[in-house]
């Protein structure tokens, strides 16, 4: 269990970070077209540095001390709380409620498939910096 | 919106983070399966409630503010994407390419289904 105060602490602090910053994005940039173009960029980016993040720190030792502590602020909290799946939920449903289904489910879709691309792409990025890292230590 | 909404929004988004650790931890030490289980249930069980507080400010003038605090702070911290999406391609490189289909597709499904029931009990009332 991850009851330890200093990781509820870790990841309130991160939860609220991450939240804020999604929240004043989220004022700053209106829906096109009703659809939420800043939570697709939101999740999608989020996805992308949460598995350059996580493989990072994967690929640096196991999940203790320090590693753990930055998986808990930035990962569960930063990262968990910048992205949001609720509002992916509510606002594909609010596009079926206003009759536009087509684009509804572009969206909703449009979201998993790059998300899962982002984190590809970060999963692959962490790897090829710690790759780089180990051939320039061997020369 | 004030400074004070923004605080208010940034600590609710902290508790639902806290929330959704909490409840992963429970989860991950009672249910012995090997597939990420937690982010499913936040998310659809987050979906839901964020179309319950909607339907409520839609149709029975919850005001904006608690809209703001509940849904985008609390729901929004409590809910996550990133993570949803990181287990999905973990699974598919573990060559698990059900349980990937079921944690990309299914839980979207099951998160649209929860949020369309949110909402219309909201509107209910």
């Amino acid at each position: 269990m991850h009851l330890h105060p200093r990781s509820i602490l870790l990841v309130f602090a991160g939860g609220a970070l991450g939240t804020s910053v999604r929240y004043l994005l989220s004022l700053a940039v209106p829906p096109v077209g009703g659809v939420p173009l800043i939570t697709l960029l939101l999740n999608v980016t989020g996805a992308f540095v949460l598995g350059w993040l996580l493989q990072s720190l994967a690929l640096r030792g196991p999940d203790e001390g320090v590693r753990r502590d930055l998986r808990l602020f930035a990962g569960t909290g930063i990262l968990g709380g910048y992205t949001t799946y609720s509002s992916l939920a509510v606002d594909t449903d609010g596009l079926i409620a206003a009759q536009s289904v087509g684009l509804s489910i572009l969206y909703a879709v449009a979201t998993i498939a790059i998300g899962a691309a982002a984190s590809v792409a970060g999963i692959a990025l962490a790897s090829t910096i710690a790759r780089r890292r180990a051939e320039r230590g061997r020369r | 919106m004030t400074a004070l909404l923004v605080l208010a929004v940034a600590a609710a988004g902290g508790v639902g983070a806290v929330a959704r650790l909490v409840l992963d931890g429970l989860l991950r030490a009672r249910v012995r399966i090997a597939y990420p289980l937690g982010t499913t249930v936040i998310n659809v069980t987050g979906s839901f409630l964020l179309g319950l507080v909607t339907g409520l400010a839609l149709a029975h003038g919850l005001p904006a503010e608690w809209r703001a605090v509940l849904g985008t702070g609390f729901l929004g911290g409590y809910t996550t994407f990133s993570t949803a999406s990181y287990e999905t391609v973990r699974l598919a490189q573990q060559r698990r390419y059900r349980a990937a289909f079921v944690n990309g597709v299914g839980m979207l499904v099951l998160a649209l289904a929860a949020a369309g029931l949110g909402l219309w009990l909201g509107e209910l009332g």
